[in-house]
């Protein structure tokens, strides 16, 4: 366990070591809270509320599942592919420890960096600026950090899955930005999934992704009561459970057919 | 358990993809793609006793790296036995790979951008060091390999000769019996060398640990190694100590010779000596050469015979490299 632990604490020695990286990153998440801040402002208009959300509770839905963003993402699918084509990979395969689980780990001390230096005082920042609502009570904030862990897992999980499959495709640059855009979409991250047709709201509910974004918002958001909460997150351990499945197949698939690259 | 690597009819196939010519033949491609199946290393056998240090040679491509990845539980052979450390390095990774310590000369298994002692740290909680261990043992390896004072910068600084034996710090940090090191030496300034010669020499005195050693610096094994294991497209050519592989192989050394004034080859060949000299002259770099067989001695001999007879500028003896030896060695077969 120590390791683990001690890997976070690497990564975080690491974000430091780039501060660069840093700053811009306040300076996109900024840009972006602002811009859908505005955009749903016009779309609302003089509605009050739209698809069940009224427009303080839409901004709040726009901040928190930024900020919440800054916690869940990670580029631990690039990292691996890079590792797999540069063939670093057979360092990481040397040492005593589960590869997929330390990379998970780098990923967690990357979210927890960010979430303390970045989620946090970023959050502060935009509740000053912008009308938002955080709930009132401590439950919410509970369920809601929980809600936030589950999505971190899930998206990683389906970051494992895209980076492993480098050991198949020397190249799967193309899928890891189909699989980013995918996330950012179905994930409810651009627009809430009740504001979708009923038919892809019906197909999305078969699909993990909105366990990434949409299920923490709401839950923050108050959009979410009582029983809606429980199911919710049971939705999601239950996709954690299942993505260990296809994660450990294909992991031992890879294994067999690695090849080291330049000699 | 006295040996440290049983490898018994071992063999590693890749499958290669050759493309079709033209326009026609990538969209061919697309659909299905040529493959043959080439063997990188092709059922071999041999085995290392605990204590012992090998160096394991070759040419580039002979099938080292393909083996030293199976030996260290990277690679998944396609046949053959594989024990080492009384494991199957692949099936038992993690538990095994405690057991071992690796160097990629090419490769850094050091964080790049943060301190090589945060590097440290992590291998040591990695591999369970308790705090006395690391103290006593990485004490003595930090001295020895007089890394101490690098251990606060970040890797990225470091020159190559630093992060070498850095690198070589970080593979013993669990002292384990045994150590691969993949071209250990590549690239580095002769006193590095030597450094790292020295060190692994009494590494193996003091712990008795077992050296497996891939190099293409002749220099490196005559310090450290009797035993040569050589390796051409994926077979075992030669099992032997370093000696006798010399003596057979590299029995020819050459001299190389650049005059003051103008010599010619006949005036070299009738210079008086007791024992044959095949005289060439490289156009390219007005260098003469002279191979002689035999005895160290009759270099000596040679060159004070030159010497006395010639103006010299310049000298210097070749050795013969392991590329060449290997090279003899193909083309003139075993025996």
């Amino acid at each position: 366990m120590e390791k683990y632990l001690e890997m976070i604490r690497m990564r975080f020695l690491m974000m430091l070591a780039y501060r660069t990286d840093y700053y811009t990153g306040i300076l996109i998440y900024s840009i972006n809270i602002g811009a859908y801040y505005f955009l749903w402002n016009a779309i609302y208009g003089e509605k009050s509320s739209i698809e069940g959300l009224t427009s303080i509770q839409m901004t709040t839905y726009v901040a928190i599942a930024w900020m919440a963003r800054a916690f869940y993402f990670n580029n631990i699918d690039r990292e691996i592919a890079l590792e797999i084509k540069e063939g670093k990979v057979a360092i990481e395969l040397i040492r005593p420890y589960n590869y997929l689980g330390m990379k998970t780990m780098q990923g967690l001390g990357e979210g927890i960096f960010r979430f303390f230096f970045f989620s946090v005082p970023g959050m502060i920042l935009v509740a000053l600026i912008f009308p938002i609502q955080v709930p009132h009570h401590p439950a919410s904030w509970g369920l809601f950090g929980l809600s936030l862990l589950l999505s971190f897992i899930i998206n990683t999980q389906i970051n494992l899955l895209t980076g492993i499959t480098a050991f198949f495709f020397y190249n799967n640059a193309g899928l890891i930005r189909a699989k980013r855009v995918i996330i950012d979409l179905f994930s409810g991250l651009i627009l809430p999934i009740s504001f979708y047709p009923f038919w892809a709201q019906d197909i999305m509910k078969y699909l993990p992704f909105q366990g990434i974004s949409y299920i923490p918002s709401m839950i923050f958001t108050n959009g979410f009561t009582g029983g809606e909460i429980v199911y919710a997150l049971l939705q999601q351990s239950v996709w954690v459970l299942v993505l260990l499945v296809p994660i450990r197949l294909l992991w031992t698939a890879a294994k067999k057919q690695l090849i080291i690259q330049g000699g | 358990m006295n040996n440290a690597i049983e490898v018994s009819q071992l063999r590693k196939e890749f499958k290669s993809y050759s493309s079709r010519t033209g326009l026609k033949g990538a969209f061919r491609d697309l659909l299905t793609r040529n493959y043959k199946i080439v063997p990188a290393v092709n059922d071999i056998n041999f085995t290392v006793k605990q204590g012992e240090m090998v160096a394991y040679i070759g040419e580039n491509g002979a099938g080292k790296s393909t083996t030293i990845k199976m030996l260290t539980g990277i690679l998944e052979p396609t046949s053959g036995k594989l024990r080492v450390n009384g494991m199957n390095p692949h099936r038992e990774r993690e538990k095994f790979t405690r057991t071992i310590g690796v160097v990629f000369g090419q490769r850094s298994q050091l964080w790049w951008d943060i301190a090589v002692q945060e590097s440290f740290r992590l291998l040591k909680k990695v591999y369970k060091v308790s705090d006395e261990q690391y103290n006593e043992h990485m004490g003595h390896v930090i001295k020895t390999l007089d890394i101490g004072p690098l251990l606060d910068k970040p890797v990225r600084k470091l020159s190559l000769g630093q992060r070498m034996r850095c690198e070589l710090a970080a593979a013993l940090i669990h002292n384990p019996p045994l150590l691969f090191l993949d071209e250990p030496t590549i690239g580095l300034d002769v006193l590095v060398k030597l450094k790292i010669r020295e060190f692994l020499k009494e590494i193996n005195e003091k712990y008795n640990t077992t050296i497996l050693l891939t190099t293409h610096d002749l220099g490196d094994i005559e310090a450290l190694c009797n035993r040569v294991v050589m390796l051409d497209e994926g077979k075992i050519v030669y099992d032997g100590e370093l000696d006798a592989l010399k003596n057979n192989w590299a029995e020819e050394k050459e001299i190389h010779f650049q005059f003051m004034n103008h010599v010619n080859l006949s005036e070299l060949n009738s210079l008086p000596l007791q024992f044959s000299t095949d005289w060439e002259y490289d156009e390219k770099n007005q260098t003469y050469i002279a191979n002689i067989k035999g005895e160290d001695e009759n270099i000596s001999q040679l060159i004070s015979a030159v010497v006395s007879h010639f103006k010299i500028k310049d000298v210097k003896i070749h050795e013969t490299s392991i590329e060449e030896i290997v090279r003899n060695i193909y083309e003139k077969g075993m025996n």
